[in-house]
């Protein structure tokens, strides 16, 4: 069995060193670098050790999934190439783990809807697929703009979700994602979702690490469950196949195993909070109104605090980074002293509030808003807007809004 | 893999299960020639199937365990159906992960493959029902073809949709009644043989699996010819007796009477001019090897 950390300091055939991640990350210099979101996710993956990557257009993740291409052509990636469809190339990413491979693939909206059978499969089967999530909108008529509706349709497949505000989080959380997805107690894929065209499409001065370091490879006989590669005794898994059983040992096996899933998924949060510093980051949650949100929402969220602060009213921040593992315990602490608690949210079903107030004692402190969605931009003045009204307040009505 | 590596441990030797000791002792992984003849000598790579009795699909799973010319180095792709209800029992890897995506997975299986095993022989197969291969895998079924993914599809044609109940299916003739074919089949059966050979295949077949040497013969070629070539087919006729009205006793006899010239399974095949090539080279060196240990038994008698 290879063992990771021999070959720490090795080369790989582009010369980059492999390095052991906890240095790569946190004490390597880092290189300013002005980027869009999908040239980052690019330079996330030049240095990631990716075996397979998976592609198929959809905007607005194309740009991305194409760019990886340009790295399988300069020989960073085993191999790639373009699916015939979501569900065909979430599928070809599951084989592809099956056989031991470290997968990444990207996708968006429509696409992630279209590829939703294999998402439990992926964490049922125990495949560490890394899966990239530029959110756009999943409405008819026809849309492509951002919107994170999609993003509750993964809470529950088994998978780990995060939610990246910036490309630096991006940058970052693609390798340290690799990490935490195959550790042996967690082997679960993780969808890293960011807000389309807002990070995808926009230039942002991203901290790169060195681009001659690279993530050890993955080693696929950490797995808790077998590598369909015949390197291993193949063992006969059951007399009886439990799908065409009913009885209560067929359950039983159904039962425990979607427990274990879930059970990963809890083990996971140590190793997040590890890696990501937390599954939440905060900022003033003393005060009597705070803000909680993901994605890009927290980055308006933040703005409006700042204009809030100029007229007096002073508001905390909690910027919800993973989504699955659910900071329950983190977020009850975080609003235990608020007195009103904002969401803002990039969809129209209010997803995020809704686990929020499923989470916190005296939900009705919850305001499920402001909401846009469709692709409608969120300025930071319907935010202040929102919460002078439920302090009551005097505001300006926004044109638009039907307010 | 060889067969060193399914030897069991001393100590742990009699808590093994005794099919598995079986496996150890007498299987025929890594050995040359193996064929169906080795079934009722050896152990075979299916232990026991849950199918129906006299399933003619269970004779078509035992002739193609024992007939694959590299199963320490073979990793099976399975669908939902019947066939799901075997790959349990089979002593080679197999995945099984969702209905129609079969050939999806073994594309991302295969290319996996490639990049760990640069060099090493690492075969693929991917053995589905007709509803997962003609009717809800079709795209990914020709995908992989036009893709030239270097791996055998079986499709076990059992006219229906068996496994649950016995649907209307692609692959089921024009005219029969079934249920979702109130009225009888609308259409005709699809002309997946000659589809896949317009869409890349170097190597297809068209038969029943009356005859245990063919199903050998064929399996051996696809498997040789997805190796080193491109992507082949074998569509095997393995009827479900339950559903058409006929007694155990009575699969092989089917096969045989859908078999005959001008029925829909009169042996058909297609072979590419590299595939050709390739299966002439295999012929003339296993003649070559064959010659050369009976001239060797005969120094040794000598």
């Amino acid at each position: 069995m290879a063992d990771t950390h021999s070959i720490i300091g090795t080369k790989n055939k582009k010369g980059q060193t492999y390095t052991d991640t906890w240095k790569m990350m946190n004490e390597a210099p880092r290189t300013p670098s002005f980027y869009t979101g999908s040239e980052v996710i690019k330079e996330a993956i030049r240095r990631a050790s990716c075996d397979v990557m998976i592609a198929y257009p959809i905007t607005p993740q194309s740009e991305a999934a194409a760019l990886i291409g340009e790295l399988f052509a300069e020989g960073y990636i085993g191999d790639y190439f373009r699916g015939e469809s979501e569900f065909a190339v979430m599928s070809q990413c599951a084989g592809a783990a099956f056989g031991g491979a470290r997968v990444f693939t990207t996708t968006a909206g429509p696409g992630t809807m279209r590829a939703m059978e294999n998402f439990p499969m992926w964490s049922g089967a125990r495949l560490p697929i890394q899966m990239i999530v530029t959110c756009r909108g999943i409405n008819s008529p026809l849309s492509i703009q951002p919107d994170t509706l999609e993003i509750a349709y993964l809470l529950n497949t088994g998978m780990l979700v995060w939610h990246a505000e910036t490309a630096q989080d991006f940058f970052d959380w693609i390798l340290k994602g690799y990490i935490v997805s195959e550790e042996p107690d967690v082997h679960l894929p993780l969808a890293l979702c960011c807000d389309g065209f807002f990070v995808t499409h926009t230039k942002d001065v991203v901290n790169l690490t060195p681009a001659d370091m690279c993530l050890p490879p993955y080693d696929p006989y950490r797995s808790p469950v077998p590598c369909m590669d015949m390197e291993c005794p193949p063992v006969r898994m059951m007399r009886d196949p439990f799908v065409m059983k009913s009885n209560y040992i067929s359950y039983a096996t159904h039962a425990s195993w979607q427990q274990e899933i879930w059970a990963a998924v809890e083990r996971s949060r140590k190793h997040t909070i590890h890696w990501l510093n937390g599954l939440v980051d905060t900022e003033n949650t003393d005060a009597d109104i705070v803000i909680v949100a993901s994605g890009t929402a927290v980055s308006q969220g933040r703005e409006a605090i700042r204009m809030l602060e100029d007229e007096g009213v002073r508001c905390g921040l909690v910027k919800v980074k993973s989504l699955r593992p659910w900071p329950e315990e983190e977020i009850r602490q975080a609003t235990k002293n608020a007195k009103h608690i904002f969401v803002p949210e990039f969809n129209v079903t209010g997803w995020l509030a809704k686990e929020i107030r499923a989470t916190v004692p005296n939900s009705q402190r919850v305001h499920a808003g402001p909401h846009v969605c469709g692709g409608m931009t969120m300025p930071p003045e319907i935010i202040v807007s929102e919460i002078k009204t439920a302090l009551g307040m005097k505001t300006f009505s926004m044109a638009g809004r039907g307010s | 893999m060889s067969k060193e590596r399914i030897q069991i441990s001393e100590a742990l030797y009699d808590i093994m299960p005794s099919d598995y000791q079986d496996l150890v002792k007498s299987a025929t992984y890594g050995k040359e020639d193996r064929g169906w003849k080795d079934i009722g000598t050896s152990k075979e790579l299916i232990e026991q199937h849950s199918l129906c009795a006299g399933c003619p699909e269970s004779m078509a799973f035992r002739y193609i365990l024992a007939s694959l010319p590299n199963p320490e180095d073979t990793v099976m792709v399975g669908s939902t159906g019947c066939t799901s209800l075997v790959f349990p029992m089979v002593a080679v890897h197999n995945i099984h992960s969702l209905f129609g995506n079969q050939n999806a997975i073994a594309s991302g299986l295969k290319r996996a493959l490639g990049v760990r095993f640069p060099g090493r022989v690492k075969d693929v197969v991917v053995l589905a029902g007709d509803g997962a291969t003609v009717d809800i895998g079709l795209d990914m079924t020709l995908q992989a073809w036009f893709r030239q993914e270097k791996f055998t599809t079986i499709c076990f044609d059992n006219e229906l949709y068996a496994n649950t109940g016995g649907q209307e299916s692609g692959l089921m003739q024009k005219g029969f009644v079934a249920k979702m074919a109130p009225v009888g089949k609308l259409f005709d059966k699809v002309r997946l043989p000659e589809i896949a050979r317009e869409s890349g295949c170097h190597y297809v077949v068209n038969c029943t699996v009356s005859k245990p040497s063919l199903v050998e013969k064929v399996i051996r070629n696809a498997v040789h010819v997805a190796r080193e070539i491109g992507p082949t087919y074998l569509q095997l006729y393995t009827p479900c007796i339950l559903e058409i009205g006929k007694n155990s006793m009575e699969g092989l006899q089917e096969m045989r009477d859908s078999e005959k010239p001008t029925e829909r399974f009169a042996y058909k095949e297609y072979i590419s001019e590299p595939a050709k090539q390739l299966l002439a080279e295999l012929a003339a060196k296993d003649k070559e090897r064959k010659a050369a240990a009976k001239q060797l038994a005969g120094q040794a008698s000598a």
